[in-house]
């Protein structure tokens, strides 16, 4: 019978720490709770904040390890330093827009943050591994370290992908072969993490370590790049995920509460919501990483032969001015052109000429759940004047012009009436049901999910093409000319 | 089979908190409207953050320069991740209370 050690010694620093990750712990949970409550949210960060803060002064304080405490405390502190004075100022200073990319960058720092610790880790064990005379890796600890450094390797490149597409830096590349070759990769992965846990303490090469860094970094990158830029969101989300189980690696190692329940957490909060974001858009997971959105081959042959019909400038602007009431659905395309003060600048234009003006928000607009509020929220639009999409389709009828602004998938018709349609069955915004359509789009291209949209051939469809930003500048300036 | 017995029972405090924590990760936001998927997301992503009491650890107990350097990067990188995410969040949510207090 083999006796475990499982006694710590008591000193009253270690229950005190043990006590304030107890606390941290707690904040964290309550922190998440309200964060899910629109009331409660702003309040719900501040909470987990504290946790935050405890849990790091707590350590820096009383942490032992072997009898020994923290050392090296002015550089600590001046990591510490560093690290808040330059996440502060680009927290601060960037863009609402970009919001998304600053989520995946950060995202990314901790996941590489969490593969260091798991890098700096493992040639310590292995030591102590040999020291006890150990015949192999095969340890509780050495898995958490593997582990911790896989994923958060995987979580620092793909972040980093992921905000190379976000800021349009980096294209999408769409073949099928990727798909296989990260199949091979992530066996690879498995395959290295085995050999290391079987192998040898001593004889202390650790080209296997770097090794295993290096095809996770690879794989990040591999793992991120075929999937559409505008799923980032869903990959960010799910790569958030992932570094939440690295930080929990960690905590496996350290044998440390906070690190666990926090890591764990947010894995698997972050799961559930990453599949949220996904049920939004109607689409399952597995479709958002393969990025299997093909077009359906009879919907695209049967719209083969329908005519669009244009709107000139002139004629947008006359229609949008006689009109009572005119809806606004943006998407996408809105945020890309930045044109969200030009919205607002119409909308006040044609409020002033007496026109009703609203908008119509679909939950996954622009792909992000929530992205257009804050976009319209940016350009100091009126909370009230942004219509949830049933509140907009009961609308409907009643409204004389919808505006399609860089929106598509989420006003195709086909969702309702074309079952072999890959989005049918997603609620959309029913804008053919107004008396007017007008959509602007650069081109007839499709949307990201790769299908015909049949309103842009219905009859009571305008098309004004070009970039959104430069024809609202445009449609603007004619309607302040009438 | 024995090794993953003893496994378990070395382990089990630790085991314990990860199945509760993953079914509380779980039960705490199941009911977030879309509206906040991406502020929560962030939030969530400022509390893996907790990840820089591992570098902490790592750094503190540091001998040679090379680990010194690791360790204050990974210092560096595990605070980028908390403040710059818990400051991200609170910006995003700060659009949603303006509104708020318009309505």
């Amino acid at each position: 019978m083999e006796t475990i050690n499982l006694l710590i010694q008591y000193t009253p620093e270690i229950s005190i720490l043990e006590m304030s990750y107890i606390l941290a712990s707690v904040l964290f949970i309550v922190g998440l709770k309200r964060l899910s409550h629109p009331d409660t949210a702003r309040n719900g960060n501040l909470w987990a904040a504290a946790g935050m803060g405890l849990a790091i002064l707590f350590t820096i304080l009383f942490h032992k390890k072997d009898e020994e405490s923290i050392g090296n405390i002015p550089w600590i502190i001046g990591a510490l330093a560093i690290g808040t004075a330059v996440g502060w100022v680009a927290a601060r200073k960037v863009k609402m827009t970009a919001m998304p990319q600053m989520v995946s960058i950060f995202n990314g720092m901790g996941g590489a943050c969490a593969a260091l610790i798991s890098l700096m880790e493992f040639p310590k064990l292995q030591e102590s591994l040999a020291v006890s005379g150990a015949s192999s890796m095969l340890h509780g600890e050495t898995l958490a370290i593997l582990f911790g450094l896989t994923i958060g390797g995987v979580s620092f490149a793909g972040s980093m992908i992921a905000f190379g597409k976000l800021d349009e830096k980096i294209g999408d590349i769409k073949a099928s072969w990727i798909r296989y070759l990260n199949l091979f990769f992530l066996l690879m992965l498995v395959v290295l993490v085995v050999i290391i846990m079987f192998k040898h303490p001593v004889g202390g090469d650790n080209i296997l370590i770097y090794l295993l860094t290096l095809l996770a970094l690879v794989y990040g990158v591999s793992f991120v790049m075929p999937i559409g830029g505008a799923d980032m969101p869903v990959v960010i989300s799910l790569l958030n995920s992932f570094t939440g189980i690295a930080a929990a690696c960690g905590g496996f190692l350290y044998n440390n509460q906070a690190m666990l329940t926090g890591g764990i957490l947010v894995g698997s909060s972050g799961t559930l919501l990453t599949i949220l974001m996904c049920k939004a858009m109607n689409r399952s997971l597995l479709n958002v990483i393969i990025g299997a959105f093909g077009g359906d081959a009879s919907a695209n042959a049967e719209a083969g032969d329908k005519t669009v019909k244009e709107i000139t400038l002139s004629d947008a602007a006359v229609l949008l001015s006689y009109s009572q009431k005119v809806l606004i659905v943006p998407g996408y395309g809105l945020a890309v052109a930045q044109a969200q003060h030009l919205c607002h600048e119409l909308d006040v234009l044609l409020t002033s000429k007496g026109v009703e003006v609203k908008y119509g928000i679909h939950p996954v607009a622009g792909r992000m759940p929530g992205h257009m509020n804050v976009l319209l929220a940016e350009a100091d639009v009126p909370y009230e004047k942004l219509l949830e999409m049933e509140e907009a389709n009961n609308e409907m009828q009643n409204t004389d012009v919808v505006i399609v602004i860089g929106a598509n998938d989420v006003v195709n018709p086909a969702a309702e009436d074309d079952a072999s349609s890959p989005i049918y069955g997603m609620p959309v915004i029913k804008a053919w049901e107004a008396k007017n359509v007008i959509v602007m789009k650069r081109s007839m291209a499709k949307g990201y999910a790769a299908i015909e949209n049949k309103l842009f051939y219905h009859p009571k469809n305008n098309m004004l093409f070009g970039d959104a930003k430069s024809t609202l500048q445009k449609l603007v300036a004619e309607i302040k000319n009438l | 089979m024995n090794d993953v017995l003893l496994f378990f029972l070395q382990y089990r405090e630790a085991i314990f908190i990860i199945i509760l924590s993953l079914f509380l990760g779980i039960e705490v936001i199941s009911h977030v409207p879309s509206v906040l998927h991406t502020p929560l997301m962030s939030g969530a992503n400022a509390i893996h953050g907790v990840v820089i009491i591992g570098a902490i650890i790592v750094m503190g107990h540091a001998q040679d320069v090379l680990s010194m350097i690791l360790g204050f990067l990974a210092v560096i990188l595990g605070t980028l991740n908390v403040v710059g995410g818990f400051v991200v969040t609170d910006r995003m949510l700060e659009m949603f209370r303006k509104k708020k207090s318009k309505n």
